[in-house]
């Protein structure tokens, strides 16, 4: 045993270090892209191919960030995305909660069906309701507007967000309301004063999920608002931007700069809730 | 206000929904949004799909099959079909199994791991649209990183157009949308590793199993169940590469990267005169196959989880 352990132990070693240098290539792979459009966001248009693949801008041209902003209106796309965002998220924290309450504490007549439909809906490719859906923006007069992709980005999809509350206040113990209940209040207190309290971490996932899929969305953003760019959101404008100005290069990297970095800065504070949650969706 | 224990329907129907008038009053928000945004739409689809319609007048002229039938003879629809399927056949796989080697490398206690996983999930959290028009930048034929590196080191003579060139842009396309998601998939295939009781390894190494022996006897057979449901989640999302090919490709060059949701998407929002009816036709048929895959999921999940409980 004791003379096994030494080459055993030696080869151990070399696997770790090859293992780390697969990584390291992989991940420099990973983040080349980002690298390098940081750094030409900073460059001047002549400098950002002609080095190619220097990461070290000459000077930083801050004024690739101006134009992006102003000019090319990602500032006014930036505000589009986060009030969209967070309307979106609002939205399906507040209705999947309740919908996932009742659905996960009471019996009552259909509630097998309604869980029916919801489990369903997993199943619809977006591309498959699109056209209705825009028809349905139009009739409702809020084709072009933040509100109509935002009930249509909270409408749409999120049957994982209800499952998921169902589930914890499903094993949540029976007398919790009751005694609040004897007390005197009201249903709809009782879930907003202890229930949802309670259901903080998965308040957290669904938050964190839902932010990242509204802020990232690009189809049904694309199709909402055709008629109206200053209603657009990043993604959108990218596309546009792309569209009407191909020698920019430099803005775009910019404009795309703007885009990533607020989503990206947000996952790395949230990340566990975030890998927590989609590690949930493969164990389950 | 009743609970699962106690028993229902004592009473007669009507009271009962009387009172439990609060819970449908809890429901109203999300049934509200699944019936305007998941089942009309579905149901609206399949009579759109039945129209002649250009979207420019309140409601289109009714032709029946007819959309289908222009299909079935649309060489476009074909391509888009065979391309998607292409993509499904070539990309899953590549993503799957890349993942799963990337999910052994850091599984095996490495130092640094968290920081790996967070790189390699970088792209998953970045906007798709943005990463397509990104990466047309990356690989610019004259003057991209990619076109130079492989210059200077003299792998090639000429710059590639990758996403330029008819018989290329597909297979660019993939590469480029496994790079998005691995990180997503590796999640998922760590979260399935640690399923693995660690004792088992012990007692491998123990008898003197190497590493490729330990891989072949334990961690592959163990994965079995998993590699199911995974990758048949990975096809599901396969379908779902509208955002990445717009911005990438376009679909072109002459549509070789064109998928079924851009097909849609040209039929429907992109052309001068649009065909809504015939673009909810491409999408409803192309939906029917994507929910028998999601069908054929749910029944595969249950059947393992019925062996597992047995």
């Amino acid at each position: 045993m004791r003379r096994a352990a030494g080459p055993t132990r030696f080869s151990r070693r070399a696997w770790t270090v090859l293992g780390i240098v697969i990584l390291t290539l992989i991940c420099a792979l990973w983040i080349y892209p980002f690298l390098w459009l940081a750094s030409a966001s900073l460059k001047s248009p002549l400098e950002i191919f002609s080095k190619g693949l220097n990461l070290v801008p000459d000077a930083l041209n801050w004024q690739n960030y101006q134009r992006a902003w102003g000019t090319a209106g990602f500032g006014i796309y930036l505000l589009n995305t986060a009030l969209i965002t967070v309307g979106t998220v609002a939205l399906v924290i507040f209705h999947t909660s309740l919908s996932g309450y009742v659905l996960g504490r009471y019996d009552f007549i259909g509630r097998r069906f309604v869980i029916g439909v919801i489990v369903g809906t997993f199943v619809i490719p977006i591309g498959m309701g699109l056209i209705p859906v825009v028809d349905l923006t139009q009739r409702m007069g809020l084709l072009n507007s933040r509100i109509g992709v935002t009930l249509a980005l909270a409408g749409s999809g999120h049957a994982a967000a209800i499952l998921l509350y169902t589930g914890f206040f499903r094993q949540l113990p029976k007398e919790l309301e009751e005694a609040a209940i004897i007390d005197g209040a009201g249903v709809f207190e009782v879930f907003r004063t202890i229930m949802l309290p309670l259901a903080g971490p998965v308040t957290a996932t669904v938050a964190v999920l839902t932010f990242l899929a509204a802020w990232n969305s690009f189809l049904l953003p694309l199709v909402l608002t055709f008629g109206s760019p200053d209603k657009r959101t990043l993604a959108v404008g990218m596309l546009a931007f792309v569209g009407t100005n191909e020698t920019d290069w430099p803005g775009m990297a910019a404009a795309a700069m703007i885009a990533l970095l607020p989503v990206i800065t947000f996952f790395f504070f949230v990340q566990r809730y975030f890998v927590e949650g989609v590690a949930g969706a493969v164990k389950s | 206000m009743r609970r699962f224990s106690e028993a229902p329907a004592a009473r007669p129907l009507g009271k009962r929904l009387w009172g439990d008038r609060w819970i449908y009053l809890f429901l109203l928000p999300t049934t509200t949004f699944v019936a305007a945004y998941s089942v009309w739409p579905v149901l609206a689809g399949i009579y759109f799909s039945m129209l002649d319609w250009s979207g420019f007048e309140a409601s289109g002229q009714f032709v029946g099959f007819e959309n289908y039938r222009e299909l079935w003879n649309d060489n476009l629809y074909r391509n888009a079909l065979k391309n998607t399927f292409v993509f499904m056949v070539l990309a899953v796989p590549l993503r799957v199994a890349l993942a799963l080697f990337v999910a052994l490398i850091l599984n095996s206690a490495l130092p640094f791991s968290r920081v790996f996983r967070t790189a390699i999930f970088l792209p998953v959290v970045s906007t798709a649209a943005i990463l397509g028009v990104v990466m047309r930048f990356i690989l610019d034929p004259t003057r991209g990183p990619v076109n130079l590196v492989l210059l200077q080191t003299g792998l090639i003579d000429q710059p590639v157009n990758f996403l330029g060139t008819t018989g290329l842009a597909l297979y660019t396309a993939i590469v480029i949308w496994v790079w998005k998601w691995l990180g997503i998939t590796l999640i998922y295939w760590m979260a399935a590793l640690q399923t693995i009781p660690q004792d088992l390894y012990e007692a491998a190494r123990i008898d003197g199993a190497g590493a490729w022996a330990r891989f072949r006897d334990i961690t592959f057979p163990l994965l079995m169940p998993f590699t199911i449901i995974i990758t048949l989640i990975t096809l599901v999302e396969a379908t779902n590469v509208f955002d990445l090919l717009l911005t990438l490709t376009n679909g072109g060059p002459f549509y070789s990267s064109e998928v079924i949701d851009i097909f849609v998407y040209r039929q429907a929002f992109a052309a001068n005169v649009p065909r809504l009816g015939y673009a909810s036709a491409a999408a409803l048929s192309f939906g029917v196959c994507i929910i028998g895959l999601a069908l054929l999921n749910m029944i595969v999940r249950r059947g393992l989880r019925g062996r597992r409980s047995e």
